[in-house]
């Protein structure tokens, strides 16, 4: 089963990364940004038996550094 | 004194690691492989060097705070043995949850190489004891992830506890209040961006990081 795991940096966080993409954009002439995060896709392939809690264990202990990130877990079909 | 300087694949400041060491102890440090899962007996100094531990992959240190031989360094330094982390070290202790706060790409975005001027914050620590508190001291660092964040009360609660060791004295990868070392709250394990290491003799441009090592000896002897 897939499983995807989307890693984003919390709100107070500074992100240079989405800095110079935001200023890299803006380069390019596209206009109207106001504000560029970047953060993380993790796709797992999961056998049927995997939890959701076991998935929101291997998020915590690995996938995201819970001092700066969030995570949001998306299980598909 | 027996010391273990820990390897993970792609760290690359071991060896100058190891050297500073056996300078300042006089014995050869053990290599302990990151697969390992025990400790020399009675080791009394654990050193996690620079580098690139897996290829920075995930986030820097991430990888290499889960490898099996960091259980044994949390025992370590639950007991008390001081260990120091330096630079990919001090990531690998932020996210092996030793130390709080995290380490994120330098604000700049820049990988920062050079010579900087740090300002010792705490000379009363087992690692900081050669010097004055307030001094400026110029350590080189290199690094791309090498900007410390934590929550306010965090850095409340570290500046508040006297837990700054070294502060940027000036503008170099956006840290939080400057911070360029901290100290976990026992007061053996110190995490910090510079690299001692790399000033150990005259030849090498200065001695300034030579006295954490000679201090450190001198505290845990």
């Amino acid at each position: 089963m897939k499983t995807r795991v989307y890693v984003t940096l919390k709100g107070g966080v500074l992100d240079p990364q989405g800095k110079a993409i935001h200023h890299a954009l803006e380069g390019l002439g596209f206009s109207g940004i106001n504000d560029v995060r970047a953060g993380k896709l993790i796709e797992l392939d999961l056998d049927e038996g995997v939890a959701e809690a076991d998935v929101d264990a291997m998020c915590r202990k690995l996938l995201a550094n819970t001092v700066i990130e969030n995570y949001r877990i998306e299980r598909g079909s | 004194m027996r010391s273990a300087v820990i390897v993970f694949p792609g760290s690359n400041c071991d060896r100058d690691l190891a050297v500073a060491i056996r300078e300042v102890t006089g014995r050869e440090p053990a290599m302990v492989w990151h697969r390992e899962t025990e400790l020399p007996d009675g080791v009394g100094l654990i050193a996690l060097p620079g580098g690139f531990s897996y290829g920075d992959y995930l986030r820097s240190g991430a990888m290499a705070a889960r490898s099996p031989i960091m259980r044994a360094v949390a025992d370590a330094a639950g007991r008390g043995v001081p260990v120091l982390g330096v630079c990919n070290g001090f990531q690998v202790l932020t996210e092996a949850g030793l130390l709080p706060g995290a380490l994120m790409r330098n604000a700049g975005l820049a990988f920062v190489c050079r010579d900087v001027a740090l300002t010792v914050e705490n000379s009363q620590s087992i690692f900081t004891n050669r010097y004055d508190a307030g001094e400026t001291i110029r350590i080189p660092v290199a690094h791309h992830d090498g900007n410390y964040q934590a929550d306010a009360e965090t850095l409340d609660r570290l500046e508040g506890e006297g837990r700054v060791a070294f502060r940027y004295a000036e503008d170099v990868n956006g840290s939080a209040r400057s911070i360029a070392g901290i100290i976990n709250e026992a007061g053996n394990v110190l995490g910090m961006m510079p690299h001692p290491e790399r000033l150990m003799e005259a030849a090498q441009g200065g001695t300034d990081g030579r006295r954490l090592f000679e201090g450190l000896l001198e505290a845990v002897a």
